[in-house]
């Protein structure tokens, strides 16, 4: 995992949630994670990984990889959350442009990792997904979603954050 | 926000990988998901909820999807069921569509797919509930009973009549014949508490006087010869219930007298009998007759009248609400359909317009007569034009002042309208040969506008 994307993710994050947000040392995903059939990592066995060393000061623990990820009945996932619990991975590998055979495209990256970090995020903070395109807790199965959703939560799903977070969030 | 109504989905699967990921995945999705492990398990659930969706594993040990789709529609016919599987073999896929599941994914699924499969059952299930439940209320307007009308003055009546079938006042039932006066009646008396006591119907006009007198009060034994057993009259068999008379224009002065008598004092006598037996049934009259007028020729007792005039109902012809025609026309396919055993979907609109123009004399009975026919004879599933066969349309009062080559005229007229002016047809109806047939459309000059009510 690069350590600029991590940063720069660090602050994204810091600021849409005005909360603090620091990076761990990266950790290896368990072996057992690995689906050798289909050449990818299960998610929920990484998020049980990831459980196992939360900080005790952390509300919640963001983990990024680069790794394609993937639940037993889908394909992939772009990333997964405990609903209402402390836990979210996200990964990179279908937000790159380059898996779909196009030309590598670092700011529409970051863009979409941003909102796929606060997606699941928004998981953990116990939202579902919403209703509202302009949401970034709108439903997103493909990159061409996940472009088009909106980058923040909307007006309800925001006070639902703000009410778990207890702080309120810049706009 | 979250979803607007919880849906429930149960998940079935034998792996209990399967049942964790796909759970937690569609209860992001802000479904309210259950999973069980078996198809027994499954069929215990059913009752909890009212699942809007089952997402079932084809191989599992024990009874398997299908197996388990089957026993869910047993009880549950209108539920949706995935099935999953793990390898698509067009076969099992086959069988599983053809055995009533809504659609089936393979393992492991895309998420876009199943998602917007979902999302897309489940809109499209939202909306044919809501649409059975509004066609439910909608008819439910319309209908009284086995009556049904839009029509504004129709709809007001059945408003009445559900008011006064809760009461126990007489109600005078007036209109042409064929209008639905015996169906209002009964439907006043299914509506009433006294729906569960019998509803009994005696058609006066078709009994002499002293026949209807020993049907209506009954007689003692020996009461005249042939009287060899007691017989309880009409009166006393609606003990608790209704009394329904039909064609009360019809009965004799003397008779009129004797009823009103009952209906006054309400208790009657059998005939040749002693005893004062008390009445507590329900009296519905009806009649074609216009009875103010038989009151000015003194054919009808007014205090008779007012006796049963308590409440009036006067039910519109048929020519007088023409939207009917339709909902009737769509109400007797339905009914014949079931008692012949029929798919008939519908009928063509030329076969309606012809239905709508015409005067119907004999009302909703007339129609319903030219429907079970056009029902019988229709060949497709579509009642068309030449499946309706109307009576002589032009009326007999008519004739008389015609000769008769402007009758023949006219029926000629009619055959070949009837039957789209095909010749062949129509010289065929009339029992003559086509040539003659010719013959005569040159004669009276007849013209094929009539055809225009086809087009």
């Amino acid at each position: 995992m690069e350590h600029a994307i991590l940063e720069w993710l660090r602050k994204e994050m810091g600021d849409s949630l005005m909360a603090t947000v620091r990076t761990l040392p990266s950790i290896p995903v368990p072996p057992e994670s690995f689906e050798a059939r289909r050449n990818q990592y299960f998610s929920t066995k990484i998020l049980k990984e990831m459980l196992g060393d939360v900080p005790q000061d952390a509300m919640k623990l963001l983990g990024v990889t680069d790794k394609d990820l993937c639940i037993p009945i889908l394909t992939y996932v772009f990333g997964e959350a405990q609903v209402g619990g402390t836990a979210a991975v996200v990964s990179l590998a279908r937000l790159r442009q380059e898996h779909y055979g196009l030309a590598p495209d670092r700011p529409l990256l970051l863009e979409r990792l941003r909102k796929e970090c606060l997606h699941e995020l928004g998981h953990t903070f116990g939202l579902y997904h919403c209703p509202s395109r302009d949401c970034v807790m709108h439903l997103s199965n493909t990159v061409v979603d996940v472009d088009t959703r909106g980058g923040d939560f909307c007006r309800g799903c925001h006070t639902v954050v703000v009410s778990k977070t207890g702080t309120e969030r810049r706009r | 926000m979250t979803m607007e109504k919880k849906v429930n989905i149960m998940v079935v699967d034998d792996e209990e990988i399967v049942r964790a990921s796909l759970t937690s995945w569609l209860e992001e999705d802000g479904y309210c998901v259950e999973a069980v492990e078996s198809g027994r398990k499954a069929l215990e659930r059913l009752p909890d909820r009212n699942w809007d969706l089952m997402l079932v594993d084809l191989k599992m040990p024990g009874m398997d999807g299908i197996q388990l789709m089957d026993e869910v529609h047993k009880t549950s016919p209108e539920m949706l069921v995935i099935i999953m599987t793990a390898y698509a073999t067009v076969d099992t896929a086959v069988k599983a569509m053809k055995k009533g599941a809504y659609d089936y994914f393979v393992k492991p699924f895309n998420p876009d797919d199943i998602s917007l499969t979902i999302r897309k059952i489940v809109d499209h299930h939202k909306l044919v509930q809501e649409n059975l439940f509004l066609r439910k209320e909608l008819k439910k307007q319309y209908k009284l009973r086995d009556m049904i009308s839009k029509n504004e003055k129709m709809l007001e009546i059945f408003e009445l009549a559900r008011t006064v079938a809760k009461s126990s006042s007489t109600v005078l039932i007036q209109g042409e014949s064929g209008t639905g006066k015996e169906l209002l009646a009964r439907a006043i008396h299914d509506e009433s508490p006294r729906m569960d006591a019998p509803f009994i119907s005696v058609s006066c006009a078709s009994l002499t006087e002293t026949l209807l007198e020993s049907e209506l009060f009954g007689h003692e034994k020996g009461a005249f010869t042939g009287a060899t057993v007691l017989n309880r009259g009409k009166l006393e068999l609606a003990q608790d219930g209704t009394l329904f008379l039909d064609e009360i224009g019809d009965i004799s002065l003397k008779l009129q007298m004797d009823l009103l008598r009952v209906l006054e004092q309400r208790e009657f006598r059998r005939v040749g009998g002693s005893e004062l037996i008390p009445i507590n049934s329900r009296i519905l009259a009806a009649t074609n007759r216009d009875l103010a007028a038989a009151i000015a020729e003194d054919r009808f007792r007014a205090d008779l009248y007012y006796r049963l005039n308590v409440i009036s109902i006067h039910i519109p012809p048929l020519r007088e609400r023409r939207e009917d025609i339709p909902l009737l026309v769509d109400h007797f396919i339905e009914k014949f359909n079931i008692e012949m055993g029929k798919e008939i979907r519908g009928i063509s609109e030329g076969a309606v317009r012809i239905l709508m123009s015409n005067d119907w004399p004999g009302n909703a009975r007339e129609l319903r007569n030219v429907i079970e026919r056009a029902v019988v004879v229709a060949k497709g599933n579509v009642v068309t034009e030449s499946d309706i066969s109307l009576p002589s349309t032009s009326s007999d009062a008519n004739h008389r002042t015609k000769s008769l080559e402007e009758i023949e005229k006219a029926h000629i007229r009619v055959v070949l309208i009837e039957n789209q002016w095909n010749i062949v047809r129509s010289a065929h109806a009339l029992g003559i040969d086509r040539v003659t047939l010719y013959n005569k459309i040159k004669k009276f000059g007849l013209k094929k506008e009539g055809v225009a009510l086809k087009e």
